[in-house]
């Protein structure tokens, strides 16, 4: 199963026939696995890597810390949901270290990250208190380098 | 004065270097340098570039000032951690003091080996089809190169029985290379501990080529010198070019009794003097902190492999399965082509590179090898080309 989801984790789009190619598997028996692996919620989406500043457009994404007091009973989790439930919270970790909660906001222009952090967050009442770090420059997204590398070549033919 | 005839350039040559027949894949190589377009499965090293934290413990030590040469033996550290490594994997002990040799790869090592062991005459016995440098290197250290023949049926492992039976009164030496170039094939253990048996009674010494030990799938690969009563007479020969993706660091070693490592270190003393210091730093790096990388690397080939040769298979190109390196060398006897007709007309009307199987030796004609080390979508598209190639010339 394991090589399975690798493979589907590296290239969504890699069809049961090729997946049985590549471990030995029958067709069968990749489809059925992939079926149950999406039932039962292990692969929750398949999805791009986008370059979007190379498809020009621009977009803001900020990472914010959030300090949280944790509540009796529930700790982090009730205001982790209150924040993951707004979709401008596209990742939302909970973290040791300083701070609690990491958040990664997205949204159209700096103005409506800044008015979600300070209306949506800021303002609820376990944040005690948050630190707004805005995207500058993306290098790697999702272990894909986006920075223009290129590949020394190999020689066609060695024996 | 005399003037006599005076010498071309090429008359100066000795009779040595001209034994060695000009390669004959030239001509093919040539052709493939003016075209493009072409996908090349004809290639023999990794397509990962080497892991990033052994390139930046390199770049580390270049800042540090490591730019000197090393000890001739290699860096200590490094032959400690190696026999640190060899220990845990095979169970085989070397001293680092005395029974390693760093090397400039394993194409060095080999030649210290030869030139170190053989007398003129001396008969070296090597599996046929096997690497390019066994025949030259065994013919330019004076021996004389003895082929045994290996077969497809039997996955191209070399049989105990056909050894023995070219076992002549001049043979000094043994010469095995599994995992093997070009067939991929990986000897069974029952097979090596015959092998050994034959080297015992016939008291020949045993160089083994190791270097694809780590690309192994589905099987574990048997250290030759890790069986009994063998490490007094092999010598063993590994490097990081493949598990580790370093071919351009230029960097391998040597494990073998204490006075042929020393007989070995004389020549590389004169001749190379020492591997690179980075590439040796890199190489320590690699030894201690590279098991993930190899691990995944050795996961990735291992898909492509299957997709390789099933591929293969199912264009008529009938294909054993190869269980180490990273090579398929199916047979193309439905084509009714020689090796180097195939790979030329493939390369001319499809654009798809391999290398014909009698760049090998005489028994690997008949058959082409196919390096998997190449992205999956290039595999794909190759095997596409080499259907249509195939129904053409059935
Ligand atoms: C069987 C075998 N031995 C040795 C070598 C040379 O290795 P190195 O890069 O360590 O010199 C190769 C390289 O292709 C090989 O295939």
């Amino acid at each position: 199963m394991h090589d399975i989801l690798e493979i589907l984790e590296k290239d969504a789009r890699a069809s049961p026939e090729q997946i049985a190619a590549m471990t030995g598997r029958s067709v069968l028996e990749v489809a059925e696995a992939i079926h149950q692996a999406e039932e039962s919620h292990l692969i929750l989406r398949y999805k791009t890597v986008v370059d979007w500043e190379k498809a020009g457009r621009e977009g803001v994404w900020a990472l914010v810390e959030v300090k949280v007091a944790p509540q009796r009973e529930v700790g982090f989790d009730r205001v982790a949901e209150r924040i993951y439930r707004f979709p401008e919270a596209r990742s939302v970790y909970l973290v040791s270290g300083t701070y609690d909660l990491a958040v990664v906001v997205t949204a159209n222009t700096m103005r409506e990250v800044a008015a979600f952090v300070s209306e949506k967050l800021a303002s609820l009442d376990s944040v005690q208190g948050t630190v707004t770090h805005f995207l500058l420059k993306r290098y790697k997204e999702d272990g894909e380098i986006l920075v223009s590398q290129q590949q020394a070549p190999r020689l066609p033919l060695t024996l | 004065m005399s003037v006599a005839q005076s010498k071309e350039a090429a008359d100066f040559l000795s009779q040595r270097v001209r034994q060695i027949p000009a390669s004959g894949i030239r001509r093919f190589f040539d052709l493939l340098a003016s075209m493009d377009g072409v996908i090349s499965l004809g290639v023999g090293e990794p397509d990962f570039p080497t892991p990033w934290h052994i390139r930046e413990a390199a770049i580390y030590s270049l800042e540090k000032g490591y730019t000197t040469y090393t000890s001739n033996y290699g860096l200590l550290e490094l032959r400690r951690a190696l026999a640190t490594h060899l220990e845990g994997r095979y169970g085989v002990c070397y001293d680092p003091d005395t029974q390693l040799l760093i090397t400039v790869g394993v194409s060095e090592a080999l030649d210290l080996a030869l030139r170190a062991i053989l007398n003129p005459g001396d008969e070296v016995l090597s599996p046929d089809p096997s690497y390019v440098s066994y025949m030259p290197g065994t013919v330019l250290a004076g021996g004389k190169f003895i082929p045994v023949p290996t077969r497809m049926e039997t996955g191209f492992r070399v049989q105990p029985s056909d050894l023995e039976a070219k076992i002549a009164p001049r043979a000094k030496a043994i010469l095995l290379g599994y995992p093997s170039n070009p067939t991929g094939a990986v000897m069974e253990r029952e097979e090596l501990l015959q092998i050994a048996q034959i080297a015992r009674r016939h008291d020949l010494l045993v160089i083994s080529d190791e270097i694809y030990d780590r690309l192994v799938y589905g099987v574990e690969h048997t250290c030759f010198a890790s069986l009994p009563q063998m490490p007094e007479r092999t010598i063993l020969l590994g490097g990081f070019s493949k598990a580790y993706a370093m071919t351009g660091w230029r960097v391998g070693y040597a494990a073998a009794p204490a006075p042929i490592i020393e007989a070995m270190m004389k020549i590389h003393q004169y001749a190379a003097l020492c591997a690179p210091i980075m590439s040796q730093k890199a190489a320590l790096e690699a030894l201690r902190a590279g098991e993930a990388a190899v691990l995944e690397m050795v996961a990735d080939y291992d898909r492509r492999r299957r997709v390789m040769v099933k591929g293969l298979n199912d264009i008529g190109l009938s294909c054993f399965e190869p269980q180490g390196a990273f090579y398929a060398f199916p047979s193309i006897g439905v084509t009714g082509l020689s090796s180097e007709e195939f790979a030329e007309r493939l390369l001319v009307e499809e654009k798809v590179a391999v290398v014909p199987g009698s760049a090998f030796g005489a028994g690997g004609e008949g058959h082409v090898r196919c390096c998997y080390a190449t992205s999956l979508a290039e595999i794909n598209e190759a095997l596409r080309r080499m259907a249509r190639f195939v129904e053409h010339h059935r």
